[in-house]
């Protein structure tokens, strides 16, 4: 069989249900075989490339399989560029496909020519460029596998025009055995029996769960661990739905905008256990200030992220959920051995007053819309269980404090990265994933206007997401920055110059609401919520709300502006 | 301080840009890079010097490592190793005095004439990077026209006492694996 069809067996034997993509004459072929095979395979034709990557990397954080994107030559992959180093900062699992122009054209700068594999190199976890048909095939399997296992990640088969023409058998291999890549999952047991000794004596510890240990499917396990050794526990942005935010011992978020008595917490701990997470400079603040009084345990299964930032005391590498089973097992050891755990009642008391002390707040200002108590109020009317994907800004932030995310895989945002114009396609990609939950893409003004082309594709395969615009008429966050930072010089930030939302959806024939406020956002959030297909509803809401905590970029984690 | 460090990689398109590409991103500099085969078809050996603190050197073996296609990663900074580099030097050697001090220093330096014209010689010198500078540098009063260098390359030492594997030393299917991590 030709190429082209090789490729869709080969998803086939991968269990590949939906892709995203859009066509180019690079992959003719290949949609030449997609619509003759959808009964098994869904193709949702997006409406720019960078859609059909955020829409699978939603696909994939909601669900933990791989997402997949189908895009051609040229412009279709450098258009998927953004959505390619957002999978690979997030550690998302996606395989992308992209034509390219025949062999024997590269090269030579050819109609819809781009070195794809060039520009990708340093933004995906390995990419492929096919050469023989024979190798499509293999070359499939093996990059189903590196995406999806050790730390997961991106990866890009560049597909020249004529090895989807050529001919050859189509034969799967069953099995992968790769020598240069074998990721370590079980943790060193000298290190774990160490570590596990830290956390009985420890009298200020802290857990500190990042997005891997969602990528691991470890959160029972960590909730198991922090309740048997009794840790209080935050997760960074990535993280957050490891651990309930409703549980006693939840701190919610750290960092750059994280609770103040979260922050306080990690700065005074004298123990901090990090799970699959890898002190990223939005954490830790300044370095060598970070945590002073800390030893650092840290499970990764990324070797590179250990130690990269903050010197580890005790690492792990290994898979954080088999490594947190490991944990588990020798703390019933020591336990039984007769170690006992630490008083830690003082601890808890002091966290406690800081929670007291600084808690999130919101000043309300009579009819004025608060974007903190539109966020609250989609919290209370969707029970805590929608699956919410963020844009990137301050309603990213103020989504991230107060939502209170109770399980994983519910919480989707562009963190690493911090890509506008993701919110809204990576909640197409949930929302095709978890039929008939709830899903919500809280967006900005501004990000929004990057991505509402994905309109026209919601409405084509009436993929019910609710768009819930925190409209402010300003890049909100840049615009914060500029007040706090640059003596309100607001520099081409305010965006007061926007389309009429309303109207925009209903171009498109998705229905619309509007709360400009305070006591219109249940009524709006409700309405909005209930009805079936997709529906925007805008906020327009106080047009210079801060964020708050926030820490200066390069200040120490405990020098939190409060507000 | 300057470390060497010996890579096996599989012998696939564009493994070179991938190694160069990910000390350029991370803001790491290589001094020298020497691709070559190896006995096993389809791995290729890279041996690169660069410098950096412990903690730069730690992260570049970790990114090293971490690339899908890396068999193993060796720095051989920390164990007994052989390293040779050879350098081609153009050199004035005009008849008389000139002459004759370019004959006794490639005879102190065991290096080679390779070519000879009236006035200049190509000279072959092959050593440590040190004994390389120490030759150039001697050279130099005397006038150095070109100079092409190779880069290092290395190879861990076996202790005399150590017994040697047997057969095919570099079948690496089996030994490397474990040594990644």
């Amino acid at each position: 069989m030709r190429g082209a069809r090789i490729l869709v067996e080969a998803l086939r034997c991968e269990g590949v249900e939906h892709i995203f993509g859009y066509p180019g004459g690079a992959v003719l072929h290949v949609y030449d075989e997609i619509n003759r095979h959808e009964d098994r395979i869904k193709h949702y034709l997006v409406r720019h490339e960078q859609g059909a990557l955020f829409a699978a990397a939603g696909y994939a954080q909601a669900t933990g399989k791989t997402g997949v994107a189908l895009v051609t030559s040229g412009p279709g992959g450098t258009n998927a560029v953004t959505g390619i180093a957002n999978a690979f900062m997030d550690s998302i699992p996606v395989v992308v496909f992209t034509g390219q122009v025949p062999t024997h054209l590269i090269g030579n700068d050819a109609f819809q020519e781009a070195d794809l594999t060039g520009i990708t190199r340093s933004c995906t976890k390995h990419n492929y460029l096919v050469k023989h048909v024979e190798e499509l095939a293999p070359t499939i399997k093996e990059a189903f596998y590196v995406a999806s296992s050790g730390r997961p990640g991106p990866v890009l088969i560049d597909m020249p025009k004529d090895m989807t023409a050529q001919e050859a058998e189509f034969r799967y291999p069953e099995t992968i055995n790769m020598r240069s890549y074998k990721p370590t999952l079980q943790g060193h047991p000298g290190q774990v029996r160490r570590a596990v000794e830290l956390m009985l004596r420890a009298r200020r510890p802290v857990l500190y769960v990042g997005g891997g240990a969602i990528a691991a499917g470890a959160h029972e396990e960590v909730r198991r661990l922090a309740e048997k050794l009794n840790l209080p526990t935050t997760c960074t942005l990535m993280g957050l739905g490891t651990f309930p935010a409703s549980h006693p011992l939840s701190l919610g978020m750290l960092g750059m905008h994280g609770g103040y008595w979260t922050n306080m917490a990690v700065d005074n701990s004298d123990l901090l256990i990090s799970i699959g997470a890898r002190f990223d400079d939005r954490v830790t603040g300044k370095l060598d200030q970070f945590a002073r009084g800390a030893q650092i345990i840290h499970v990764d299964i990324d070797p590179s992220c250990i130690s990269k930032n903050v010197k580890a005391d005790v690492p792990v590498v290994g898979d954080a959920r088999v490594v947190v089973q490991q944990m588990l097992a020798e703390v019933e050891r020591q336990l039984d051995a007769g170690e006992r755990i630490a008083d830690r009642t003082a601890w808890f008391e002091q966290i406690q007053e800081w929670k007291r002390q600084h808690p999130f707040f919101c000043h309300d200002e009579g009819e004025v819309i608060k974007p903190q108590r539109v966020i609250e109020e989609l919290h209370r009317l969707t029970g805590g269980r929608a699956i919410v994907s963020a844009d990137v800004g301050q309603h990213q932030m103020w989504t991230a404090q107060l939502y209170g995310f109770e399980n994983p895989r519910q919480w989707l945002n562009s963190g690493g990265l911090g890509a506008m114009g993701y919110g809204f396609p990576a909640a197409m990609g949930a929302a095709v994933a978890r039929p008939g939950e709830q899903v919500v893409a809280v967006v900005g003004d501004g990000g929004f206007q990057m991505s509402f082309n994905e309109l026209a594709t919601i409405v084509e395969y009436d993929i019910p997401v609710k768009i819930l615009i925190i409209n402010n008429g300003y890049l909100g966050m840049v615009r914060q920055w500029q007040e706090q930072f640059y003596a309100r010089n607001y520099s081409h930030s305010n965006i007061q110059v926007a389309p009429d939302f309303v109207k925009l959806a209903e171009a498109y024939g998705v229905r619309a609401l509007r709360a400009t406020q305070a006591s219109e956002v249940s009524r709006v959030l409700a309405e909005g919520l209930e009805a079936r297909g997709p529906v925007l509803m805008e906020m327009q809401v106080n047009r210079e709300e801060n964020v708050f905590p926030i820490v200066p970029a390069g200040a120490a984690l405990k020098e939190m502006i409060l507000g | 301080m300057r470390h060497t460090i010996s890579l096996l990689v599989e012998d696939e398109y564009g493994m070179l840009p991938r190694i160069a590409g990910l000390f350029s991103a991370r803001g790491y500099s290589i001094d020298t890079l020497c691709v070559g085969p190896t006995l096993e078809e389809g791995i290729s050996r890279m041996t690169l010097t660069t410098h950096g603190n412990d903690k730069i050197i730690e992260q570049i073996i970790k990114q090293l490592r971490k690339l899908v296609k890396v068999i193993k990663v060796t720095d051989l900074t920390e164990r007994a190793h052989v390293e040779r580099e050879m350098v081609m030097l153009t050199v004035n050697a005009e008849m008389g005095a000139h002459r004759q001090e370019v004959f006794n220093l490639v005879e102190i330096f065991r290096a080679k004439i390779v070519d000879v014209s009236p006035d200049s010689f190509i000279v072959e010198m092959t050593g440590n990077a040190e004994k390389v500078q120490a030759f150039i540098e001697l050279l130099k009063p005397i006038g150095i026209r070109e100079m092409v260098r190779t880069g290092t390359v290395a190879m861990t030492r076996v202790a005399a006492t150590r017994q040697q594997p047997k057969g095919n030393e570099e079948t690496f299917s089996q030994l490397t694996l474990n040594e990644k991590v």
